[in-house]
């Protein structure tokens, strides 16, 4: 059933089953299985999430390792949740795992639930990863550096309304992952690309402007993220809508940064 | 027993936090070094202290649950944050804000934290800017602003619907800043289960490498506790799945005084409960207030479509109710208006447990485009989470559980009753009383850690200067001792409830007893349910899997430990508060047309909770009191006819 079916059917109190096929893989050990759970009675306004707590319950229940997923807010603004289904990062529809609907699945489905594993996320134990080569980009130069303490009046440098929407488009990331795992080469460049966008954007991102680029651009190869291919597919598994003209704005200035040379005032590291 | 010595400075209210700052102790920038500060969390609140301390050149230590610094429940926050800039000229000033936010809290809360913190407010905006956080403009470049309840000025500064994100990766990102620069380690998915203390002082904590399963302890000469709040007790709420309440309660236990417990916020607008197998529920934020209107049908059972009801029968409550700030009154007496018209019969939706909040007019009137770029992602939201959309239809809202106004018990540094052990953020109990206005918890959080620890602490680390404690110490290994016993005593129970289906109980006795109103049988009955659901979860807990791995259920248990104790002491609180105040309403104290009735000579002070008995063991709990001293601003009735 399509979404556009549901919603002019609301069947509240229905339920339906599905079959799963979950990743599952020991902590500590390199390979994994596909397990097949059948899961019945799942209210249809539960949540995707909500229908692996209920199998989990049921595991617990019968003295079964429960299945390891990661979530926190479930309601697609953490980054936390971090599911391929059906092939898909983040499955079907473009949000957070946390925010896909059992409404949203044909009853009897066979669904296929897996990490988002690519070459710099481990699994570190069925559908959880390590995705923290993320962090360690946005410490190579991710920030303002500023120190806690008294500011200028931040009306004396206006910013323009449209500029501001556009920073808050790049920095509406949150860091899921979602585009590393959809890339075929693996690359961090929507993600990288994001940040470095929504500071370029910004008066308070001018000083630092050129080193970021350049340190977060090397730090993302040195993690052994792929480059970019201009597959798009970033851009389509983003929950958050996040566009790939950053990207292209990221490589401008980078290559602008290369031939500049550091800051004009160097590196703003304030120790 | 304990002493409360709030540590006021002395002299006029304004010029207190000035003076104080005057006469601290300091420690200078070549010995900073030479500490170790322990901070366990990176919410607003954590991760702005963290990134603090450590540019100052402290060695700070971070612990979180998490993967990331990123995810702290902070990043939901969706609204927006207070200051007094008075960009408006529509008569803001810090006396403003103190005074809406201690009338907003009923005047249950110290009156000197709460004037620094409207002191504090404005700083924060220009520190957040400085770093790149961008905040909503108007046309002509200058920062924008919106309005939210209880207040009769618009002081609000957002970042659309995700103003929590944006102030949170602000703070992350300087976070991330000092990691790079080695002054901060970061310790991920390690979660806090006990607090060390050595000769009284707190020296360091055990924590649970939630990966592999192993614990450890840390040492170090001051612990910050930036763990948010406990909302999650009551199962059923806006906190993320995993917030609880472990990290406070165990402080607690080992001798941090507790204030009051039983102040708890219920959320106007949020979705309602659909069913048995929901995990939370989601917060619409309060700003649609702004623009939406909130009815019932004036006839009990009314079943047409919302559209269908003509205004003559609808019921705009808080507009009749209360005139003056209509839709936008505080949130409790929001919640409260909520829960009397669908008590009395008049609630829409399947269950008749919720309300409508119509954008109808606003549309008519604003255009839907206006509409869409101001709420257009909370739109998006509900009509992802309901099936329906609220451009066409209203939305359908009930109150929900959201933030926690008591906490730890701190003096005016911050510290808490155990020397060395601090508490800043939603973990404390300092600013909002017994309500919290909407916008200003983010603001109290970076206040907190930007402004108000960094220059506290010096005063307690300053005479600690080379007398360190490592965790060589024997009482570092007696409670990494206890806490491999209290997870084998949990783990080996194997019995048939899961710690799911005794949290969703428990949920259920708190929210009907110690929820949005409470008697005395209610709470009574309530504390026996606890007591059973205790024994139950001590004698028949089922936990399977290992305890040396990823294990999620076991992480629940633990939790749930906690939630059970707490929320028996909430019901105690809530019990011996024997007057109505903010969000706690008790039935017996109300006045004729149904709204609280304050009782200032018995109860104008905090309710302080002592955990006593042998340290971790004792169970009795004793209630002292923190007079509030009213100098500035006589409690009067808070009415917003
Ligand atoms: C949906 C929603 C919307 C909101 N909107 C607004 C708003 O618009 N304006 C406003 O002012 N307020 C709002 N609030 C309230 C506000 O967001 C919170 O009160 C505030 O963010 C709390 O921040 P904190 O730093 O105290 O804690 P949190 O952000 O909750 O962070 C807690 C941290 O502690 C860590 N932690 C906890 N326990 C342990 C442990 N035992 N061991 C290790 N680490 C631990 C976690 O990993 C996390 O990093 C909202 C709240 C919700 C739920
Ligand atoms: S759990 Fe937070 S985004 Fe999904």
């Amino acid at each position: 059933m399509s979404k556009q079916d549901a919603k002019t059917t609301p069947r509240h109190n229905a339920t339906i089953s599905l079959n799963l096929r979950v990743w599952r893989q020991e902590r500590g050990s390199s390979r994994g299985e596909f397990v097949g759970y059948e899961v019945n009675d799942i209210p249809v306004d539960a949540s995707f999430l909500e229908m692996l707590d209920i199998l989990n319950e049921q595991l617990n229940n019968r003295g079964e390792d429960s299945i390891a997923f990661e979530s926190d807010c479930r309601e697609g603004i953490c980054g936390t949740c971090s599911l391929v289904i059906d092939g898909l990062p983040h499955g079907p529809g473009q949000c957070t795992t946390c925010q896909l609907m059992i409404r949203d699945f044909k009853d009897g489905a066979t669904i296929t639930v897996e990490p988002f594993s690519t070459g710099v996320f481990n699994v570190v134990k069925d559908l959880t990863v390590d995705r923290s080569a993320l962090d360690r980009v946005i410490q190579s130069g991710g920030y303002v550096t500023v120190h806690s303490g008294p500011k200028p009046e931040p009306n004396s440098i206006p910013v323009e309304h449209a500029v501001v929407e556009d920073a808050l488009d790049a920095s509406a990331c949150i860091g899921c992952g979602a585009c590393v795992a959809a890339c075929p080469n693996g690359s961090a460049s929507l993600f990288t690309s994001a940040k470095i966008g929504h500071l370029a954007l910004l008066p308070q991102g001018q000083p630092e402007r050129n080193t970021r680029v350049v340190n977060m651009v090397e730090k993302m190869d040195e993690e052994g993220f792929g480059s970019c291919r201009n597959y798009a597919e970033c851009q389509a598994s983003c929950p958050k809508g996040i566009s790939i003209k950053y990207i292209g704005r990221m490589n401008g200035d980078y290559i602008k940064a290369t031939i500049s040379g550091g800051d004009r005032r160097g590196e703003m590291q304030a120790n | 027993m304990i002493t409360l010595d709030a540590k006021i400075p002395s002299g006029p209210i304004e010029d207190k936090w000035h003076n104080h700052l005057e006469n601290a102790k300091l420690v200078g920038p070549r010995n900073r070094p030479s500490y170790d500060v322990i901070v366990v969390g990176t919410g607003l609140a954590g991760a702005s202290a963290a990134s603090s301390l450590a540019a100052q050149g402290y060695n700070v230590h971070v612990f979180i649950f998490h993967d990331t610094p990123r995810r702290a429940h902070s990043i939901a926050a969706q609204g927006g944050i207070n200051a007094c800039k008075n960009y408006r000229e529509d008569g803001d000033s810090t006396y403003r804000l103190f005074y809406d936010t201690q009338k907003g809290g009923d005047f249950r809360s110290r009156e000197a934290n709460v004037y620094r913190l409207a002191q504090n407010s404005t700083a924060i905006i220009d520190q957040c800017v400085a770093q790149g956080v961008p905040f909503a403009r108007e046309y002509g470049g200058m920062l924008a602003n919106r309005s939210f309840g209880g207040v009769l000025v618009e002081r609000t500064f957002y970042c659309r619907g995700q103003t929590g994100q944006q102030l949170l990766l602000g703070a992350y990102q300087a976070l991330e800043k000092e990691i790079h620069q080695g002054k901060v380690k970061l310790y991920p998915k390690s979660e806090m289960l006990d607090l060390v203390k050595v000769d009284g002082r707190a020296r360091g904590i055990v924590y649970r490498n939630m990966v592999d399963g192993s614990i450890h302890s840390i040492a170090g000469e001051a612990v910050v506790l930036a763990t948010g709040g406990y909302g999650a007790v009551y199962y059923n709420s806006t906190n993320a799945v995993n917030s609880n309440t472990t990290a406070i309660w165990r402080a607690h236990r080992r001798g941090a005084a507790f204030a009051n417990p039983s102040f708890v916020q219920i959320h106007p607008t949020c979705i309602p409960v659909s069913g048995d197998h929901q995990s939370k529920l989601t917060l619409m934020s309060e700003s649609l207030r702004n623009d939406g209107r909130v009815w019932v049908p004036r006839k009990k059972g009314d079943k047409r479509s919302p559209g269908d009801i003509p205004d003559a029968e609808r019921y705009y409550y808080l507009e009749e109710r209360y005139p003056t700030f209509g839709n936008l009154v505080p949130r409790d007496v929001a919640s409260r208006a909520a829960k009397v018209v669908c008590d009395e019969g008049l609630g829409a939706g399947s269950t008749g447990y919720s309300v409508y909040l119509d954008f109808r007019d606003a549309i008519a009137e604003k255009g839907q485009d206006v509409i869409s770029e101001k709420y257009g992602n909370l739109f998006d939201m509900y009509e992802e989470i309901t099936g329906e959309s609220p451009y066409q239809n209203p939305f359908r809202i009930y109150p929900a559980v959201h933030y926690c106004m008591g906490g730890l018990w701190v003096d005016y540094n911050l510290q808490t009753t155990i020397p060395g052990l601090y508490a800043i953020g939603e973990a404390n109990f300092s600013d909002h009383g017994a309500n919290r206005l909407g916008a200003s918890s983010l603001m109290q959080c970076l206040a907190d850690g930007y402004f108000i620890l960094p220059q506290t602490i010096g005063d307690g680390l300053q005479p600690l200067y080379r007398d360190k404690v490592s965790t060589d110490h024997p009482e570092f290994a007696k409670i990494e001792g206890e806490v491999r016993d209290r997870i084998k005593r949990v783990m080996s129970v194997k019995g048939d409830s899961t710690p799911l289906s005794i949290h969703k109980r428990l949920g259920k006795v708190i929210w009907d007893n110690c929820g949005m109103s409470r008697n005395e049988t209610g709470l009574k009955g309530a504390l026996r349910d606890v007591e059973a659901l205790q024994e139950e979860f001590t004698t028949n807990v089922n936990i399977a899997g290992k305890s040396e791995d990823i294990n999620q259920a076991l992480e629940r248990g633990l939790r749930l430990m906690d939630f059970l104790e707490i929320g028996h002491l909430m019901c105690r609180d809530a019990l011996e508060r024997d007057e109505s105040c903010g969000c706690h309403f008790r039935e017996e104290h109300q006045s004729e047309d149904g709204e609280v009735l304050r009782n200032d000579d018995n109860f104008g002070h905090v309710s302080v909770w002592e955990w006593e008995g042998e340290e971790g063991e004792g169970k009795e709990e004793t209630r002292h009191q923190e007079k509030l001293d009213y100098e500035v601003l006589q409690p009067a009735t808070r009415s917003y006819k």
